[in-house]
């Protein structure tokens, strides 16, 4: 049995709107393993959102426990939540989120910014091999708006890998792209999780959480369906089927 | 996080918009410099009345007629008879903290040689008075104990008055010139000594022995000052007792009884004319102090947006583990490198800007060291106090709301 990276129990969140109070999670269980790559699947309102916010230590639930790697997050302060999201989580969003007229190679160094056991020597060189490992060795003194969409994407995967995080949470993050480069996106977090990454992909889309290994479906804040996903599609494979561009 | 690391993160947001940078930081730069130019100003101005007053003699002690009562009715000061040449002799004996001593007399009256004819005023004093209100003499010589005794109607004579009277081509030495109608024989012309701080003309004059003026041209008894020279400037409050003491014991005046006499020291005029020109730096130095205001008010305005147009930003940083604190002192150290910058640059422009007002009119101007230490510590303060507001809406934004933020 894998460790437990994530493990969720009867996890709650209110949220008040003026006298409404709005259950955007109603009593939530959920447990993610170590080597898991699972899909978090909704339509907009399901609550996906709030559950990633709260795997993502940005919110806190109302009630309920959620233990991340061993720890309780649901007594922590502001501030221990933030060193916690600095040593354990990877960001992925739908828009990138680069430093606009920084290169590459600095975005992918931020987190480490806030890492004072790091070094600026070993920041540089972590920062390096995170951009090799997603395949921009080569690009990394180019600012974002000099670099495609995907490439942009790809910068942000670095970043999100380059604190070797427990898990990595992304958020739509095909959703800018086009087909093939979704696929080039998938085929590179397949990849990750091939290598032993934890990945939890919040998406719309069925065909994307086709290539994870769990899909876990949220409706009106409640999980009503999770279930392994049987031969996940190689991304890869699929890549190889489109058309070949003409341009 | 460190503040190595932080200062980096700010230097390159600055980078990211130098023109912005630079144009916010002109406001410190303008208001800095402005600031150190009119203290510099005023500084300078303060400098040159100091400069004129201890050239008005050398550790110079003035007694001057005090107000009298004459049968019951109070005397104003200037027409009062009260000083004697038995006081100079009193304070010559009495006052050992006093190097030289001399009676002053004056008198106004048209002096006339050949067909010209000059409006000047006659002082008569000791052998010493030169030495004690610092004139030399430029041609010819000074006159002598004899002629004092003597009343000997001989003077030396000012560059203006010598201008006037005998033009650029005559030697005026040596000449005869008619003061009041009575005929005095110029022995020698004084060193010019330009306009004092207030405008007045110091070579328009006469001077001669304090009796012939006193005597032969006056026909007075009393005389209108004494003059003295304190050992040193340190010895100035040890005279003004001496020659207090010296002048009640010659004017018998009783235990309780108003002196009869004033004393003015270079120290008193000093200090009286520097806190005139204290006014005008303070009034300069509040006018600038406005502009450092406002230049503080563009780096909090422009802080404001930068907040807002970074709030992403500020979301991407949180989600990646950075802490309130974090965000915080980003922004602090942002909005005080701004204005320290625009502080240095401001320096350097404001000391050339006073070295250049210099040059153009002459003042003497003397940049304070102060006033750039100050400088320096209100440009960070300002980054501080107007960087406060932004950095702390920033550090208090929640990261899901940022990040989500269009």
């Amino acid at each position: 049995m894998k460790k437990e990276i994530i493990s969720i129990h009867q996890l709650r969140k209110d949220f008040h709107v003026g006298e409404v109070t709005v259950h955007a999670l109603r009593s939530v269980d959920l447990s993610i393993r170590e080597g898991d790559f699972v899909a978090i699947m909704g339509t907009s309102g399901s609550g996906k959102s709030t559950m990633l916010n709260i795997l993502g230590c940005l919110d806190k639930p109302t009630s309920g426990s959620y233990l991340l790697d061993g720890t309780d997050v649901s007594n922590l302060s502001k501030n221990e939540l933030a060193r916690l999201r600095n040593l354990k989580l990877g960001f992925v969003f739908q828009s990138y989120n680069l430093l606009p007229r920084t290169s590459a190679l600095e975005n992918v160094e931020l987190p480490l910014f806030y890492n004072n056991s790091v070094k600026p020597r070993e920041r540089r060189e972590r920062a390096m091999a995170a951009l090799g490992a997603v395949g921009l060795a080569d690009r990394v003194h180019h600012m974002p708006n000099q670099l495609s969409g995907g490439q942009q994407q790809r910068v942000a995967i670095a970043r999100s890998l380059v604190n070797d995080p427990v898990v990595i949470l992304a958020d739509e993050a095909t959703g800018n792209l086009d087909t093939r480069t979704s696929y080039e996106i998938m085929a590179l977090f397949q990849d990750l999780n091939a290598k032993g990454k934890t990945i939890v992909f919040v998406t719309h889309e069925p065909e994307i959480a086709g290539f994870t290994t769990r899909n876990v479906h949220f409706r009106d804040g409640s999980i009503v369906k999770q279930h392994a996903v049987e031969n996940p599609g190689s991304a890869r494979e699929m890549l190889t089927t489109l058309p070949v561009e003409t341009d | 996080m460190n503040i190595t690391n932080l200062s980096k993160i700010a230097l390159s947001a600055l980078m990211r918009n130098k023109f912005r940078a630079f144009l916010t930081m002109l406001g410190i730069i303008i208001g800095v410099a402005s600031v150190i130019a009119m203290l510099a100003i005023g500084e300078g101005s303060k400098k040159s009345i100091q400069q004129q007053i201890s050239s008005m003699g050398s550790n110079l002690v003035m007694v001057m007629p005090g107000s009298q009562m004459m049968g019951g009715v109070q005397q104003g000061n200037a027409s009062s008879k009260a000083l004697e040449t038995r006081d100079v002799t009193a304070i010559r004996e009495a006052c050992p903290s006093i190097t030289a001593v001399s009676p002053e007399v004056r008198g106004g009256g048209q002096v006339v040689a050949g067909g010209n004819n000059w409006p000047t005023t006659f002082y008569g004093g000791d052998v010493n008075y030169l030495d004690i209100k610092k004139v030399e003499v430029k041609a010819g010589r000074m006159f002598t104990e004899q002629e004092v005794n003597a009343a000997a109607k001989v003077c030396l004579i000012g560059q203006t008055v010598a201008d006037n009277l005998f033009g650029t081509e005559v030697d005026p030495v040596g000449q005869t010139i008619r003061f009041r109608n009575i005929p005095v024989k110029v022995i020698g012309l004084l060193e010019e000594k330009g306009e004092n701080t207030f405008g007045m003309d110091q070579d328009d004059l006469l001077i001669g022995p304090y009796t012939t003026v006193q005597k032969r041209i006056l026909a007075i008894t009393h005389i209108n000052a004494i003059l003295s020279s304190a050992v040193s400037e340190e010895a100035t409050t040890q005279a003004v007792t001496e020659i207090t003491a010296a002048m009640r014991a010659s004017h018998r005046q009783a235990e309780g009884e108003e002196d009869d006499f004033q004393i003015r020291t270079q120290a008193e005029l000093v200090s009286t004319f520097s806190s005139i020109s204290d006014i005008l730096t303070t009034l300069l130095g509040a006018i600038s102090a406005i502009s450092l205001l406002v230049g503080g008010i563009g780096i909090m305005n422009i802080m404001y947006v930068s907040v807002t147009e970074r709030t992403r930003e500020i979301g991407l940083r949180m989600s990646t583990g950075g802490r309130g604190r974090d965000i915080l002192m980003q922004f602090l150290i942002e909005s005080v490198m701004l204005s320290v910058i625009g502080g240095i640059f401001g320096i350097v422009l404001g000391v050339v800007a006073s070295s250049v007002i210099g040059n153009l009119t002459g003042w003497p101007i003397a940049v304070m060291p102060e006033a750039v230490a100050l400088s320096f510590v209100v440009c960070t303060a300002i980054g501080i106090f107007f960087g406060w507001y932004p950095a702390r809406k920033a550090a208090n934004l929640n990261p899901i709301d940022a990040l989500r933020f269009e």
